[in-house]
């Protein structure tokens, strides 16, 4: 299915990949696209790596990415992206957060956070690095991390047509779609920059 | 009006779209958010949580008997608990339209193993339909209901991790008006003795003869020609996978209606084609039907029966065809595997638990069995929900009979323990044993996203209920030595243990605090109070002995340049079990 354009969304449980998934499917939809999603629940919530994958084009049929597939892979965790680089075309775009969190393993000690990740996957395919926790926090909700990412993927993806702060003013609690909409624009801007 | 909807919310709206009245569930991945999500349809739908699956089967039962379409859902090892109702309802039927939803889970994302429940549609002798997407898992429903009633069988509706929870486009429909029936006693049909079940039997044969001849008369079932090289038959999310693969290189025999399979339909279409792939994911459940019905064809010695299938996996076995990847070094990445979460009350008991010697400890389903990971390791086994306690009960048996000197603990949550374990402890105390059982009652089902359960004080659609008080009961079954401890207490954990220890007749200790990712009732609120405050590392005090990292909580991390620990205040909520095992007072509590 040449014309399926397909989005994997990584990070860690709890970082709200869900809710970018549910965005942009929800956009896609609008915009007229057939649109399949995927995501995995369960043991994987408690702090384990999660993926969140998004397929559209005229008809989709697997809701699925293989390995070497994906158009773009979106990291919300630094460490995740390299995990899941394989699933990304070799001409693939990768847009990884420049946020650490560190696994158990990690944590206690017994292995150090691994250096270097964002060179190889800078050496690799075409990467744009954001500081999302940064630019989130300093709009005041650490948060709106992932809406940042969420604006850098749609640069990415060059989905700029598609009217994104309507979508995700419904999506979004009432009373959080101003400080997620700053946090879209903050991610679009960045990207601009790269 | 479209929407974009996972295959456990669009069988919600068919069910609401089909008029079922009742609905009944016990959580497990990946059939949670199926009751849950019913449970909206306040007045239309009666939605429940039973404590197992046999009892919510058995009401779902109830409710279809008394003339109301009705359901029952849950994950496939659920359906191992509920087959007992199951086999025998096949032969009495229905009177309201009836549904079994089978959430299987190749791949085992969230499960114990990888059992293809097809197989039951065939060993029950029931109908069976499998939705592809979440159209199908919509649709499905209605056509659920009509052959149910008009063949008078219960329907196996099975779908798949990647169909349940994953998001396709639906159009939505509206309610349809479906009085209830009328209910006759007739103990001919609905009293299953022996005399009246040998009849059904024979009654039961004639019924899957007739519904063969329906397979292959619906539209459930479907072929697309294309190209007639390849012909494929396939069914729920393997039909999407074939598609992906094959597009319109293939001819396609697409089936929703999978049990009895429409072998009249399957052998015109493998006449018409000159190479037939059966494509399945898991086990051999068409293909061998298909072959013992002298067709040839090929299927499980190309495409493997483990793991989840792919599209890629059919790719490489049947076209030979592999995609270009990045080629790197991931070697660096570390693991990331799923811990208790930050304040979690299930580590201080696992901290304690751990440092116990000549004990087996038995493990059941839940967050809990994450205490058998490093660094708690708490943890000798786990087979299925329920059998912690039944399990400690039989290897301690064995050990007082060989005089070995060791102690079976049971490890077992509270929704668990309603579940099946009071059954087992039953079985202790029926049969003298002296095991220790511990019930970790986080007063919510956890690892599947806090449902309410029978000691939680609320039902699925938020009314106030009895808590049914696990100490209690416990006491009712005839256990005589009961502890009821903080498992944020240290001490009061391990002391409970040497209490245990020493008993030589059966015990239980129940731990009783709040998952921390509890939303709190009103009486939590008054019973627990709210967490408040933060704990901090002292680092001129800390000598970096890692005492607290060896409690495992993610809060906690240990600097290897600086010695010391750190605690992030942004994860650490003040549960005070690493300021319990800091041998020298380094960590501190701050605020108030």
């Amino acid at each position: 299915m040449a014309d399926v354009k397909n989005i994997l969304l990584v990070g860690v449980g709890g970082q709200g990949t869900i809710l970018v998934g549910k965005i942009l499917s929800n956009g896609l939809m609008d915009a007229g696209y057939d649109v399949k999603m995927s995501e995995v629940h369960g043991m994987a919530q408690r702090g384990g790596s999660v993926s969140n994958q998004v397929r559209y084009g005229k008809k989709v049929y697997s809701p699925i990415i293989g390995k070497g597939q994906a158009d773009i892979l979106v990291s919300f965790e630094s460490m995740e992206a390299l995990r899941w680089l394989e699933y990304l075309k070799p001409d693939g775009k990768a847009v990884v957060n420049d946020h650490r969190i560190p696994s158990a393993p990690i944590l206690m000690g017994k292995i150090d956070y691994p250096e270097g990740v964002l060179e190889v996957i800078q050496s690799k395919v075409d990467t744009a690095v954001i500081k999302a926790a940064e630019i989130a926090e300093q709009l005041g909700n650490a948060k709106t991390m992932n809406i940042v990412l969420f604006g850098a993927l749609v640069k990415g993806m060059a989905l700029t047509g598609i009217d994104w702060e309507a979508v995700i003013r419904k999506n979004v609690k009432a009373g959080l779609g101003d400080i997620n909409i700053a946090a879209f624009r903050a991610g679009l801007e960045v990207s601009e920059k790269i | 009006m479209f929407k974009l909807l996972t295959g456990n919310e669009a069988v919600v709206q068919g069910a609401y779209e089909a008029g079922i009245a009742y609905a009944s569930a016990y959580p497990g991945t990946p059939s949670t958010e199926i009751l849950e999500n019913i449970a909206q349809y306040k007045q239309e739908i009666i939605a429940e949580w039973a404590p197992n699956e046999k009892v919510a089967l058995e009401s779902a039962i109830g409710a279809s008997l008394a003339g109301a379409r009705s359901m029952a859902a849950m994950k496939m090892v659920g359906v191992n608990v509920a087959a007992d109702p199951l086999f025998s309802f096949a032969y009495s039927g229905v009177n309201g339209g009836f549904m079994l939803i089978s959430a299987d889970d190749p791949g085992l994302h969230s499960s114990q193993n990888e059992q293809d429940n097809r197989y039951y549609a065939k060993f029950a002798k029931i109908a069976m339909v499998e939705p592809s997407n979440s159209q199908d898992a919509k649709d499905m429903v209605r056509a659920a209901m009509e052959i149910s009633e008009k063949y008078d069988t219960p329907v196996l509706f099975r779908m798949t991790t990647r169909v349940c929870h994953s998001k396709s486009i639906v159009e939505m429909g509206e309610r349809q008006a479906v009085d209830k029936k009328i209910y006759t006693k007739n103990l001919q049909k609905y009293d299953l003795v022996p005399a009246v079940s040998r009849k059904l039997h024979v009654a039961l044969e004639d019924k899957l003869k007739k519904l063969e001849i329906f397979s292959n008369e619906t539209d459930l079932n479907y072929i697309e020609w294309n190209d007639k090289k390849i012909g494929i038959i396939a069914a729920g999310i393997a039909y999407q996978y074939a598609q992906e693969v094959f597009g319109e290189k293939a001819s396609y025999l697409k089936l929703g209606f999978t049990y009895p399979l429409p072998m009249d339909k399957i052998r015109a279409f493998a006449n018409e084609v000159e190479n037939l792939y059966v494509i399945e994911e898991l086990e051999p459940f068409m293909e061998e039907q298909i072959k013992a019905a002298g067709i040839p064809c090929i299927g499980k010695e190309k495409i493997p029966n483990i793991d989840e299938l792919t599209p890629d996996i059919i790719a490489k076995v049947l076209l030979n065809e592999k995609r270009p990847l990045i080629d790197y070094d991931n070697t660096i990445v570390a693991n990331r595997p799923p811990t208790l979460c930050a304040g979690c009350p299930h580590r201080g008991f696992f901290y304690e638990l751990a440092k116990l010697k000549n004990v087996m400890i038995t493990g059941d389903i839940g967050c809990y069995g994450l205490g058998g990971a490093e660094p708690l390791n708490a943890k000798d086994c786990c087979i299925c929900m329920g059998a912690s306690i039944s399990m400690g009960h039989g290897a301690q048996k064995v050990y007082n009979k060989f005089n070995e000197n060791k102690r079976a603990i049971a490890t077992i949550g509270d929704s668990t323990f309603f579940h099946t374990g009071i059954n087992s402890l039953m079985h202790v105390v029926y049969n003298r044993s002296n095991t220790i059982t511990c019930i970790l009652d986080n007063r919510i089902t956890g690892m599947t996203g806090h449902q309410e359960n029978p000691g939680s004080g609320f039902t699925l659609q938020g009314m106030p209920t009895k808590i049914i008080d696990i100490a209690e009961v416990v006491k009712a079954l005839g256990i005589d030595h009961i502890r009821t401890v903080n498992p944020l207490k240290l001490k009061e954990v391990k002391d409970a243990f040497t209490w245990a220890m020493e008993l030589d007749e059966p015990s239980v200790i129940i731990t009783r605090w709040p998952c921390i990712l509890k939303k709190l009732s009103d009486q939590d609120k008054t019973e627990f109070g709210n967490y408040i405050g933060t704990c901090k590392v002292k680092e001129t005090v800390c000598i970096g002995c890692k005492a607290c990292i060896r409690t495992g909580c993610p809060a906690l991390r240990f600097n290897k340049e600086t010695k010391k620990v750190k605690i992030d205040e942004k994860q650490c909520v003040g549960c005070e079990v690493c300021l319990q095992v800091c041998p020298v007072k380094a960590i501190e509590r701050v605020g108030e």
